[in-house]
């Protein structure tokens, strides 16, 4: 388990103001083409430090436990850790507003555009890099799995199960969360425990 | 440009009202993201209430993922081609505030206990679920261009740019943009 967030470790630091996180989950929205985790990974872990990346993967297993877009619990609870419900509404707004905007601009372009095939193409090849991207951002917090309690070779196998569980046999989600992360969790307690 | 801003069927209590509600159900619902609840959507208001076309709510989609932002922004792309702002609103709200209430939640409770051996036992345990479901999401992703040579090959090439150099994602986005545009992605 990792430290509190914020914690003074490894040159981590803090945001100082809801208007500072407001700007950098602005900006990471920004940059966000396909999906906005990857990049949520390199601004938070990398380049602003606000977490390590065994806090990040912390803050999103909740995050994908929790029903709701990913990101968006990700941004209210990094938000609400750091500066209060002040710093979740920063983070939220900071995350939502511009690609709204940018979004519905584009939905009314596309409107008009969409049936060309350069337009179709294009939208083809970026929905191969976004898979690329979210699959990278798995191969970049796989590290972390080092350190689990659970040792990293079953930690790897449940890993492993997911990916065939929801990826090739497209099992419902909801039996995948409770039958397999209950058998992790439990996994989990009685390793913690020697 | 009536449509533009009121969409297809203008403002409608009772449709907003639906909107609203089957959105809030399913963010709740959403376990794993907001994308995960699409094909109920779908079966909503396309098979439900034949407010979109199939093809209007597979853009819908399509736009929101090749847009900057969370991609259940697709939701407001919905709502917007439904019932314009009003529909934006309506879907967005829908689908946040459920959601978010119980995330802040949460996540409160979860930072309070944060240190018992159950909260431990969570975290750990779900630690390596979440990173099977993002391998699986990356894997369903490539599911519409698994005929193409050129789209299949930009899959490593963007894992290995990520986790090799620092460049950033969206001109990995931009690369893919340009080789599908030149129909190399077919």
């Amino acid at each position: 388990m990792s430290e509190p967030l914020g914690s003074p470790v490894g040159g981590l630091r803090r945001p100082r103001s809801a208007t500072e996180v407001f700007l950098v989950f602005n900006r990471l929205a920004l940059q966000g083409f396909g999906g906005v985790l990857a990049v949520t990974q390199r601004e938070l872990v990398e380049r602003q430090r606000w977490l390590t990346p065994a806090q990040f993967l912390e803050v999103l297993s909740l995050g994908q436990v929790l029903p709701g877009p990913n990101i968006v619990n990700m941004a209210l609870m990094i938000g609400d850790r750091f500066l209060g419900w002040r710093g979740a509404v920063a983070a939220l707004t900071g995350l939502m507003s511009a690609p709204l905007l940018i979004v519905l601009v584009l939905a009314a372009i596309y409107r008009e555009t969409m049936s060309q095939p350069m337009v179709a193409g294009a939208l083809r090849g970026m929905g191969a890099v976004a898979a690329g991207l979210v699959i990278a951002t798995a191969l970049k917090l796989a590290g972390t799995l080092r350190t689990n309690p659970m040792g990293w070779k079953l930690a790897a196998m449940f890993a492993l199960l997911t990916l065939v569980a929801i990826g090739v046999l497209r099992w419902p989600m909801l039996g995948v969360v409770l039958g397999l992360g209950g058998t992790a969790v439990a996994t989990a307690w009685v390793r913690m425990g020697r | 440009m009536n449509e533009l801003f009121f969409g297809a069927h203008g403002v409608d209590a009772g449709v907003l009202s639906s909107l609203f509600l089957h959105f809030g159900m399913l963010s709740l619902l959403a376990i794993g993201g907001a994308i995960t609840t699409a094909p109920d959507m779908q079966r909503y208001v396309v098979g439900e209430h034949g407010w979109l076309s199939d093809a209007q709510f597979t853009s819908s989609v399509a736009i929101a993922q090749a847009a900057p932002g969370p991609n259940v922004l697709f939701v407001a792309v919905v709502g917007w081609n439904i019932a314009g702002l009003a529909g934006v609103a309506a879907t967005l709200a829908g689908s946040l505030l459920p959601s978010a209430t119980l995330a802040m939640a949460a996540a409160r409770y979860g930072d309070r206990y944060r240190d018992a051996r159950g909260m431990r036992a969570f975290s750990a345990g779900m630690a390596p679920l979440t990173l099977g479901l993002l391998l699986a999401t990356g894997w369903i992703l490539t599911e519409p261009v698994r005929d193409s040579l050129g789209a299949m090959l930009l899959v490593p090439f963007t894992v290995l740019m990520l986790v090799k150099t620092r460049i950033s994602p969206i001109w990995l986005v931009a690369v893919g943009a340009l080789v599908g545009a030149f129909g190399l992605a077919e």
